[in-house]
């Protein structure tokens, strides 16, 4: 029995372990360094890290229906170049609708190949992460860009500015976390999407449109890529064609320290809101506590392994693997 | 010869007919609009795409064992950049310094020794915690880029020996000579893959996991030792990239991982394991090589290059698909 | 023979999980030139006792012997050489290697700078190849071979050393009759040379045709040996299962209704042709048919899964043309698929969302679903079916083979299908289960719902259907009746040996 109950702290541990890190993280911290938990620090660091949050809610509705999305940092880049130079050309309003459609019409073809036409997702957004980078760069001729008259838009509004005191940023991520999280969790869209991703082959079986599914759960992901993009332009007002270079992984590291399972259909909203929290806390911690930025990087290693340890071991029942 | 035969042939001829075609469009092309006044098919020219090839090339072989086996490693870029450090770092060494021009092969085996030992953590922490390579790997791509920002913040880690210039800029037989070591390791692995225990073993733990464990086949030594090989190819690299420019960027070798997917998988090998081929991987990397060099050639941006390799890339899986399709009696799910 | 010493000899073997005992003193011998039949249901611990003897378990209690030397066992590989070999019933082949690379795969001959010796190899893989009688070299890829050679390749593995002992495990599961013949001619042979072979098998012919001695396990526990000559197939039974499993003739002949779904001439490529068949409301149709012989593609293709390349599908008179799951549950078409694991159930989800997985999108209050209706319909099957499960919220991969059958049964007839596809419907799963199974789907047909069954089970077949369909690669053989059927006429014609009637 004692075995029995080993394996029931194990899978307590797997199924929470996140949060009891976070909160070990976060008071930790907070006796280091008394300003990490003042509100000032805390609005600065979840808003620094709303960007990557908001492309991290997108990709986990891909990684739980079964796929992976590599493309999403290229993506953002091209999102955010199209916006700021549409910006000077059409006016704000037109300029983000139009950069909403570029971007999703992006995430359909996507979606189509990966859904429809059931190409290794791994490959296709890899494959799309270059293309998107080309297409970034063809558009901007290379150049940077940059809003001409700055002081002249309400463009601003959506990096830059406070309402009731909490910046625009967190209040868009905070806003599409809840949203995302109700269609996650409480839509029949929702439910197909786990469907699909723990078993397509039953998914199928039970009529589900398994095609339609995984194109939908591309089109979530674009809308969120182009409301990062929107967040990145707003708040910069000018930027690289790189951007959103190498976001992909950091994404996916944030979607998976949430716990969201490589072969789909494990995860949720919530859990990912945290792994990006404690991605952006860590690194700010870090930082506070006297250490170089560089730590951060090595800290976010041995917690993704640990954590992604800790939740294959709990379900298998044994520390290590049985690999001979 | 059978159609399995015919199609294989097929599917190991495809990246080569596929350069071929890349020389006729850029050679004819090239004329026609004749926005430059050399021929593209010139032997500086393809001499030069060659020594380009390199640096991704040597990355994508070792990827391709790594495919083969079943994994993948996506933390390469940053070893690369980390074995440079140490190539160029350690040169400066005080006791380094007193050597001479013996400070050049011992600066090479420190920088390998680091591609070594990185590839055996993450050879390590495959065996030895079950956790997916995928995730292992993009966690230590992290990591490893933070022991490279580790070593001098974000300033460039800059030495040149010009000796060592010397060497990496001679020409042997007409070839380069980071040209002579993406041969050499071609024909190394080429002969590891196709002669050798560890090779066919390679083969069948990435076909039928639990076959090759049931047939006694030690799979974790098996992939420690992958791991350790391809970090020992990412600072071989490295070690041909740097003996040249002499600088590093602590940015330096971001998204190599992804290259090197593409050409492996450009090549043909499949991402599940079990199946593909040193030499096409070979092709692939020329392919892409060649794809930079010819759209320059023709006058288009070269923005255009990644747009055009990364449809290239879904173009082939669309074809592979098809082809392996089994017609109208197929279960639709 | 009882003077011989044993090949293989386990005594008192007991192995225990946290809260089972898979094995609970398990003792039996293989002699040298014996065919040894293990038989059990699923779950009797057959799998476990071959991973004990494998060394992939150790035992809690107990002694291997090998050839009388006592033995712990550590890993198949050196069950292998101690000449103890395995042949899994799924194969377990790299098929993109050679077939001389997978007969000695982890033991690839050497010489030197760690290369293969292919020359030895080919030459060493031929002489086997030769023994088995095989008309493929050893250089072809096994990925090209048809199944049945394939598990010569896995045959020819045991043979790489000088076996004492050869178990097979349901070696004739995917296999025809004429490579059944071939797979015969192996034993015997392996047979002829001393070898001891233990057979793990559910056919009871193949278990009386082949076997000397058949040893029996139940719940984990040893429950005797007869001699196949002095025993029949009841005996078998009744060791096995502990009560005879009442698989009496279906008797009843309660009123039907109008023809629900009829097919006509239904054909899909090279799987099957030229079907036609109808059945009622409140009829059990049977089909019964070997493996491969088209049983489940039909069933596939009347759910949308495939396209047919001829024919028609009729529902109440109605033609209709169904290109999806989607178009079959809209007309009233339910399939209970054939693989519980991988087409019935998502194992990661919990009983009450996989069981309305299919009118998700209906049970909706607002834009969300209604946990009210969900549950409503969960409790309502659950207590219909008797699903033993300690609530909605419970992950079904946690449940019996039994109780995770009765979610997908569950999910399908909350559909309130006018048309029911039964398919395999009680493979995997305990007696007790099988018999719950066979009185609802009678139930069903009572209440009026038109039923097919798709079995590969003679006894259920005949036990639940009002008539039956058999078929032969492809094609309908012949109908009948519950009352003109006889295992004999239905054996004929599944076989093919009698000419198609139409």
């Amino acid at each position: 029995m004692a075995e029995l109950k080993k394996t029931e702290i194990g899978t307590f541990l797997a199924k929470q372990g996140i949060l009891i890190a976070f909160a070990a993280f976060m008071i930790g911290f907070a006796l280091a360094n008394q300003r990490f938990i003042e509100l000032d620090n805390v609005f600065g660091v979840i808003r620094s890290s709303a960007i990557l949050g908001v492309m991290a809610l997108g990709v986990t509705f891909v990684v739980i229906g079964g796929n992976l999305d590599l493309s999403v940092g290229s993506m953002m880049s091209f999102s955010t170049i199209v916006v700021l130079d549409l910006h000077d050309k059409l006016g704000p309003g037109l300029a983000i609708l139009a950069m909403f459609g570029l971007t999703l019409a992006l995430g359909a073809f996507i979606g189509f190949l990966v859904g429809y036409l059931k190409l290794n997702s791994l490959i296709v957004t890899l494959g799309m992460l270059s293309a998107i980078h080309g297409l970034t760069l063809t558009w901007s001729g290379g150049k940077n860009m940059d809003i001409a008259n700055k002081s002249g838009t309400w463009f601003a509004v959506f990096g830059q500015e406070r309402i009731m005191g909490i910046p625009v940023p967190i209040l868009i991520f905070a806003l599409l976390a809840v949203v995302l999280s109700l269609l996650l969790s409480k839509t029949p869209f929702g439910r197909k999407v786990y469907a699909v991703g723990g078993n397509g082959q039953a998914a199928t079986f039970s009529g589900i449109p398994r095609a339609r599914v995984v194109f939908m759960t591309y089109l979530v992901s674009a809308f969120c890529v182009a409301t990062a993009g929107l967040l990145q332009a707003s708040r910069s007002m000018g930027s690289q064609n790189t951007v959103g270079q190498g976001m992909e992984l950091e994404v996916l590291a944030a979607v998976i320290l949430g716990g969201a399972s490589l072969m789909g259909g494990a995860g949720t909203v919530f859990k990912t809101v945290i792994g990006v929290l404690i991605l952006g806390f860590i690194q700010n911690g870090l930082l506070l506590v006297g250490l170089d930025f560089y730590v951060q990087y090595i800290v976010t290693w041995i917690i993704i392994i640990l954590a992604v340890w800790l939740d294959v071991a709990a379900k298998r029942g044994r520390l290590w693997s049985p690999i001979a | 010869m059978t159609p399995q035969d015919r199609k294989d042939l097929f599917k190991r001829g495809a990246i080569w007919a596929f350069i071929l075609v890349e020389l006729a469009f850029f050679s004819i092309v090239g004329d026609a609009i004749s926005v430059s006044d050399k021929a593209f098919m010139n032997v500086d020219n393809m001499l030069l795409l060659l020594k380009q090839s390199a640096p991704i090339g040597i990355i994508a072989l070792g990827m391709t064992i790594i495919m083969i086996n079943g994994n993948i490693d996506l933390s390469v870029g940053a070893t690369f950049a980390l074995a440079a450090i140490v190539l160029l770092d350690s040169m400066t060494w005080p006791f380094m310094q007193s050597l001479g021009n013996w400070a050049i092969p011992l600066a090479w085996v420190f920088a390998l020794l680091t591609g070594v030992a990185l590839g055996a953590i993450n050879g390590l922490i495959v065996w030895k915690t079950g956790v997916d390579a995928f995730i292992v790997t993009l966690a230590s791509m992290l990591g490893f880029r933070g022991l490279v920002f580790m070593y001098n913040g974000e300033q460039p880690t800059s030495h040149l020996n010009w000796t060592l210039v010397d060497f990496a800029e001679a020409q042997f037989l007409g070839l380069h000579t980071a040209t002579w070591f993406l041969l050499g390791t071609v024909l190394i692995l080429w002969l590891v893959m196709t002669k050798t225990v560890h090779g066919r073993n390679a083969y069948a733990i990435g076909n039928n996991r639990e076959a090759a464990v049931n047939a006694g086949i030690r799979v974790g030594p098996h992939f420690l030792l992958n791991f350790m090989l391809i970090g020992f190819l990412a600072a071989l690299s490295a070690v041909v990239f740097y003996s040249e420019s002499g600088s590093v960027n602590p940015n330096d070798g971001m998204l190599y991982e992804l290259w090197a997917i593409t050409a492996v998988v450009l090549g043909g090998t499949k991402l599940a394991g079990g199946y593909g081929s040193i030499i096409s991987t070979l092709g692939g990397v020329i392919a892409i090589q060649l794809l930079r060099k010819g759209l320059g050639h023709i006058g288009a941006d070269t923005q255009t290059v990644n747009l055009v390799i990364g449809l290239i890339l879904i173009a082939v899986l669309i074809l592979d698909r098809q082809l392996n399709r089994k017609g109208q009696e197929e279960l639709k799910i | 023979m009882s003077d011989q010493t044993p090949v293989l000899r386990l005594e008192g073997i007991v192995k225990t999980f946290p809260g089972v005992r898979a094995l609970d003193g398990v003792s039996f011998s293989v002699l040298p030139g014996e065919v040894h039949a293990l038989m059990g249901e699923n779950g009797a611990g057959k799998s476990t006792l071959m991973k004990v003897l494998g060394g992939i378990h150790a035992p809690n209690e107990g002694q291997i012997f090998i050839a009388e030397e006592p033995t712990v066992m550590t890993s198949p590989m050196q069950a292998k050489a101690k000449g103890v070999v395995f042949i899994h019933q799924e194969l377990s082949l790299a098929d993109e290697l050679s077939v001389a690379e997978n007969i000695f795969l982890g033991e690839l001959p050497l010489k030197g700078l760690g290369r293969v010796d292919w020359a030895k190899l080919y030459a060493d893989t031929d002489a086997i190849l030769q023994t088995l009688n095989v008309g493929f070299d050893a250089r072809t890829r096994v990925g090209d071979l048809s199944i049945a050679n394939q598990q010569m390749v896995e045959i020819g593995r045991a043979l790489t050393v000088d076996p004492r002992a050869v178990i097979f495990d349901e070696p004739t599961a995917s296999l025809t009759d004429a490579e059944k013949v071939v797979l015969f001619e192996v034993i015997a042979d392996l047979q002829s040379r001393g070898v001891g072979i233990v057979y793990i098998s559910h056919r009871m012919e193949e278990i009386f045709k082949i076997t000397d001695r058949i040893s029996v396990l139940r719940d984990g526990q040893y429950r005797g040996t007869l001699n196949t000559a002095e025993t029949d197939e009841d005996e078998v039974t009744q060791l096995m299962i502990g009560r005879s499993l009442d698989l009496s003739r279906n008797e009843s002949h309660h009123q039907m209704g109008d023809i629900a779904l009829e097919v006509r001439g239904l054909g899909c490529g090279s799987l099957f042709q030229d079907v036609s068949f109808a059945v009622r409301k409140g009829e059990v149709l049977g089909f019964y048919g070997l493996v491969g012989a088209g049983r489940t593609e039909i069933a596939e293709t009347i759910f949308g899964l495939r396209t047919p390349s001829a024919g028609q599908i009729l529902l109440d008179g109605q033609e209709v043309h169904i290109s999806s799951p989607i178009d079959a549950l809209r007309l009233g078409i339910s399939l209970v698929p054939e693989d519980r694991k991988s087409q019935g159930l998502v194992l990661s989800m919990n009983c009450r969302d996989n069981m309305t997985l299919p009118q998700v999108d209906d049970l909706t209050a607002g834009p969300f679903v209604s946990d009210g209706a969900e549950v409503a319909i969960f409790d309502q099957y659950r207590d219909k079916l008797d699903i033993r499960t300690p609530g909605w919220r419970q992950i079904v991969g946690n449940l019996s083979g039994g109780n995770q059958q009765k979610i997908v049964i569950g999910k399908w007839l909350s559909m309130r299908p006018e048309v029911l596809i039964v398919d395999e419907p009680t493979r995997g799963i305990d007696v007790g289960s099988k018999s719950e199974i066979h009185n609802l789907i009678r139930d069903l047909a009572a209440q009026g719902f038109a039923v097919i069954v798709i079995s590969s089970e003679m006894p259920e077949v005949l036990h639940v259907s009002d008539r039956i369909v058999a078929m032969h690669s492809g094609r309908v053989m012949r109908e009948f009746t519950s009352d003109e059927v006889t295992e004999d006429n239905l054996i004929q014609a599944i076989s093919g040996i009698t000419e198609k009637i139409a």
